[in-house]
């Protein structure tokens, strides 16, 4: 007879962990079923870890947890060919207690966050493909796995599995996703010392640096590339939508050699040894693509449920949140003995009264916008650039004519009323 | 060193490969007739995917287990499946 629990979670990811933790913490039985050779094995990030989120689930954890640095200063970089344009904010209370957020490593962090949840008295087990949800009378029940005899009962099942949710599609909460509501991103881990990265970022001790940049690094397609600083390692990445990819016909490798040679990025890693490269989509198609996230006895968590931000660059603390969130509607329905979708439902409720499903309204229309309309980074970005050129070179040039040729410059290759309805639209989708 | 290209990069990498792949081509003729740009053997970021003139093949142990090519094909002709259990790529740090 296959044991039953409370709650089976499928993926040992920022999601899964933070419901099995909550879910044994409050004395429920819990599996938690990871494919990997270990948590974190098959998960990826440019490198962000939030405070908030992962404190709201074990409080002060940076006094245990394997972080890299705490981010003091973040930087965005709007990109042309051969120069760039920057801005940014660093601030030292983000140096000190409770921080804003980490760069972290997640082969690391995932194990140590999952060795947590087993603390609380989860079950983990590892290398186990979870291949179907098993189904009766509408609800799910169970899963079966790759393992001989593999079958697990449960009164809910939790979908953490990321963005490839094969489980909650073959559920049919969601139709395939189409190569606009996913990012291809790829990125490299390349050793540096500790000195050197202080050195070139002009950082102190163990603060750290995220660097955002648009424009040329993906060659004025739509996505970003990061540069972050890890203790003694830099995180170095792009990505843009699959669409765009594919419309440009770019390979992704080749883009990122394009971006590490690029004369801006180049001095940064000068000496480093890459140390690994990694490949992953990322959900990004934001509130339309959120599926139905709750069910007969089944729950949709973290990237599975499209739970990103990709403005803000934020998805592991949504991750994080929206596992926590799951597992208050479980415990919640435990008490009620009632795990259907009306009862689970709750979660949903919590899920779209939060930041998370706000944020993804906030910008519902963004990424959209910038696809169909792709003069914001293939056309402003170097025209920005041109025109911090424009305005700092001193000829002799008095400054008032100076702004005036620079005006002059953008209105005279689209129109004025181009550049007007662009500027509208642009402040339209992200307002 | 930096890597410069893809057999660099993948050279860094763990995998534990399964004697089966989790990847397969549902029909060599779309990819003949249909497919003239064979979109899979340039944005898969492993490349996984080679044509090699008749037929697509799929070197799976090498592969990211990014799900690019099942959203990306656009004719739908790849099964995308997870390698079994432990098997596969082995991220060892980020």
């Amino acid at each position: 007879m296959p044991e039953k629990f409370d709650v089976i979670v499928v993926g040992a990811g920022p999601a899964g962990t933070s419901c099995a933790y909550s879910c044994a913490k409050n004395g429920l039985k819990v599996l938690l079923i990871e494919r990997g050779e270990y948590p974190g094995s098959k998960n990826v990030m440019g490198g962000v870890l939030y405070r908030k989120q992962m404190e709201d689930i074990i409080p002060e954890f940076w006094k245990e947890a394997p972080l890299e640095r705490p981010v003091v200063e973040q930087r965005f970089w709007m990109m042309d060919k051969e120069s760039v344009v920057q801005f940014g904010y660093k601030g030292l209370e983000w140096a000190v207690e409770p921080y804003n957020n980490f760069t972290v490593l997640r082969a690391q962090f995932d194990q140590w966050f999952a060795q947590k949840a087993v603390e609380q008295g989860a079950l983990l087990i590892n290398e186990t493909v979870v291949t179907e949800c098993i189904v009766e009378n509408g609800k799910v029940i169970g899963v079966r796995t790759d393992r001989p005899d593999g079958e697990a009962f449960a009164d809910v099942v939790v979908l953490a599995d990321g963005v490839n949710s094969l489980l909650s599609k073959q559920l049919g909460f969601h139709r395939e996703f189409r190569p606009d509501e996913v990012a291809l991103t790829v990125m490299e881990v390349i050793n540096l010392p500790k000195d050197k990265i202080n050195e070139r970022f002009n950082l102190e001790g163990n603060h750290g640096t995220t660097i955002e940049i648009f424009g040329d690094s993906t060659k004025g397609n739509l996505g970003t590339a990061f540069l972050y600083t890890n203790k003694d390692s830099l995180n170095i990445g792009v990505g843009t939508t699959l669409s765009s990819m594919i419309k440009a016909k770019l390979k992704p490798y080749e883009l990122l050699d394009y971006l590490k040679k690029h004369p801006m990025v180049r001095p940064y890693l000068e000496g480093g040894e890459s140390a690994e490269y990694l490949a992953h989509l990322i959900p990004e198609g934001g509130f339309h693509s959120v599926p139905r996230v709750a069910g007969n006895g089944v729950l949709v968590v973290g990237d599975a449920a499209q739970l990103v931000n990709a403005i803000h660059r934020e998805g592991s603390n949504m991750a994080m949140a929206s596992g926590q969130m799951a597992a208050e509607a479980i415990v919640e329905a435990k008490k009620d003995g009632d795990f259907s979708e009306k009862s689970l439902n709750r979660y949903k409720e919590a899920l779209y009264g939060s930041f998370i499903i706000k944020d993804l309204e906030k910008y519902k229309d963004a990424a959209h916008t910038f696809e169909k309309y792709p003069q914001y980074f293939k056309e402003y970005l170097p025209m920005m650039n041109q025109a911090m050129s424009k305005f700092f070179t001193v000829d002799g040039t008095p400054k008032k004519e100076k702004q005036k040729q620079i005006m002059r410059s953008v209105t005279a290759e689209k129109g004025t009323l181009k550049v007007m309805q662009d500027i509208y639209r642009a402040w339209k989708a992200v307002k | 060193m930096s890597t410069t290209n893809i057999e660099e990069k993948q050279f860094l990498l763990r995998f534990k490969c399964d004697t089966k792949s989790h990847l397969t081509v549902l029909d060599h003729d779309v990819c003949m007739t249909q497919c003239p740009d064979k979109l899979c053997t340039v944005f898969c970021p492993a490349e996984v995917y080679k044509w090699e003139g008749k037929r697509m093949q799929v070197g799976y142990e090498g592969c990211h287990e990014c799900g690019s090519c099942r959203i990306g094909c656009p004719y739908q002709n790849i099964k995308w499946e997870y390698p079994k259990g432990g098997h596969g790529i082995v991220f060892r740090l980020a």
